[in-house]
């Protein structure tokens, strides 16, 4: 079924008694595949939908262990940005911005994609210093950025507060206009409604308890599911913070760390925050829903974890970071907070990848920022299993840039500062 | 926030402390001597579990003494801490 218009219209004339659920969920999956994709977040299902309308491999399953939107991509604050420092980034996140720009229309979703500026504050000179020469690297890279004065800030976001009297006050901030937010839920509705219409399966409440590979190559040849077993040729790896735990049952050991990541919002308020602020001196990420809740985004806990419940005293830090810079909310209350746990890599960059096992591939990494990254991530990911070779903008992302040192140590790219 | 046990200090709120990863990751003695594979592991690859986790902790505001703990990663419960080189609770 296409949205259009003319639907909404007859839809609207007869109750609403016409609209069918958005993408299909076989309860039991077929025997085999050719590409299986092991998790359906935003990545595994924007991997699921490239790889069924750009490269038409054969037959293709995405296994969710929960439900689809019931993860990570159901629960971030949705910052989108693509001022990353060094040209490899810029050029991964900018795919992926120059995607979202057209991807309602490309799913026939409506994603909210609302591309409001994302302003990241300085409040130190050495924050200047890093902010302009982020700006100026964006700029040579092609990507949009640019320098506000602490005025010009302020005329931006009102609320914010810039005078000298607070701790940290505001020395100037990074401006990139083609940032903004978007709607999670409809990421993941959107993209897996648009890969079931191509034929994609979507199996949900299915967790994968082994993987079973050929004894003489050591190829994948299938995988062992709570469903009984599943036979594939190629299976992606998009597991987030249980990454680690999947790629064990391949025999290998990754480089990464799973953390607590905690978000939270408040009650719903009339429109009063017109863009995202980020600071990373301050540890805050704010931005107002369209619903009208304050979406704050928290740090990481410091110990590995898989608690999914970080402690409460990085909240307390968030909360605190927040009322200094924005006064007006200080006697807002919070509705709710929660915790998601993300794999973390040793350069916080992704990893997006072949694997020293033939037929696997993993999409992973991408610590505390990877909503932003969903549609760029799931098109070069599905090009790399497709022609199992990296696609020139995953290249520089792959596992074995750690043993060859070819590090991507971009601090642009964890939410709080390290 | 979790209450921690320094093996000198006692029980210690765990802002006074900073993880310091995961323990009994040993330096090779002769870095010059591994293959690319093991020293990548030794730099980078984690076994990062979903279960018992053995970790070091730095009591940084407090003694600043480093020592081991283990740690169930699913509910954060403490099994014990033990001094380096001492031998994990069972």
């Amino acid at each position: 079924m296409r949205f259009s218009w003319r639907g909404l219209a007859r839809e609207a004339l007869r109750g609403h008694a016409g609209w069918t659920p958005h993408w299909r969920s076989p309860e039991q999956p077929q025997p085999g595949y050719d590409v299986v994709i092991l998790g359906g977040g935003g990545h595994g299902l924007a991997t699921a939908y490239y790889l069924a309308s750009q490269h038409r491999p054969g037959r293709i399953a995405v296994l969710e262990k929960g439900w689809i939107g019931g993860g990570n991509t159901g629960r971030n604050t949705t910052i989108i940005r693509s001022n990353y420092l060094f040209p490899e980034s810029a050029a991964l996140y900018d795919h992926a911005l120059q995607l979202w720009e057209g991807l309602s229309l490309a799913l026939n979703y409506n994603v909210m994609f609302s591309p409001r500026g994302v302003m990241m504050l300085a409040h130190s000179q050495h924050d200047v210093q890093s902010g302009l020469r982020h700006v100026h690297a964006n700029r040579l890279a092609g990507v949009d950025n640019e320098w506000l004065t602490p005025a010009e800030a302020k005329a931006f976001c009102p609320p914010l507060d810039t005078s000298a009297a607070i701790r940290y006050p505001v020395l100037g901030a990074a401006l990139q206009r083609r940032g903004g937010v978007a709607r999670h839920d409809a990421v993941a509705w959107g993209y897996a409604r648009a890969a079931s219409a191509l034929g994609v399966d979507i199996i949900e409440g299915c967790e994968v308890t082994g993987i079973d590979r050929d004894p003489v190559s050591g190829a994948v040849t299938g995988v062992q599911t709570g469903k009984g077993p599943i036979r594939c040729r190629k299976l992606g790896v998009v597991a987030a913070g249980s990454t680690s735990l999947v790629m064990a049952m391949a025999g290998l050991r990754m480089p990464l760390e799973s953390f607590p990541l905690q978000a939270l919002v408040s009650e719903p308020v009339k429109p009063v925050f017109p863009c995202v602020v980020m600071s990373n001196t301050v540890h805050a990420y704010i931005s107002q829903s369209d619903k009208g809740e304050l979406v704050i985004g928290a740090g990481t806990d410091q110990y590995p974890s898989y608690s999914q419940a970080g402690g409460v005293q990085i909240l307390g830090h968030t909360l605190e970071a927040i009322c200094e810079m924005f006064p007006i909310f200080r006697r807002m209350r919070m509705l709710r907070a929660w915790g998601g746990i993300v794999d973390v890599t040793p350069d916080r960059s992704p990893i997006l990848s072949r694997t020293p096992v033939p037929g696997l591939y993993v999409n992973c990494g991408w610590g505390t920022g990877g909503f932003k990254a969903t549609p760029g991530s799931g098109h070069v990911f599905a090009a790399t299993i497709a022609r199992d070779e990296p696609h020139p903008i995953a290249a520089p992302f792959s596992l074995d840039r750690f043993a060859g040192g070819r590090l991507i140590d971009e601090a642009a790219a964890a939410a709080v500062a390290h | 926030m979790l209450l921690i046990a320094c093996p000198w200090c006692g029980d210690r709120p765990e802002l006074e402390f900073r993880h310091a990863g995961e323990a009994h990751v040993t330096r090779p003695a002769d870095p010059a001597a591994v293959s690319d594979a093991a020293w990548t592991g030794f730099l980078y690859e984690r076994q990062n579990p979903r279960g018992l986790y053995r970790e070091r902790w730095r009591h940084l505001h407090g003694c600043g003494r480093f020592f081991n703990a283990v740690r169930h990663t699913l509910t954060d419960r403490f099994l014990g801490s033990y001094p380096p080189g001492g031998e994990p609770p069972a």
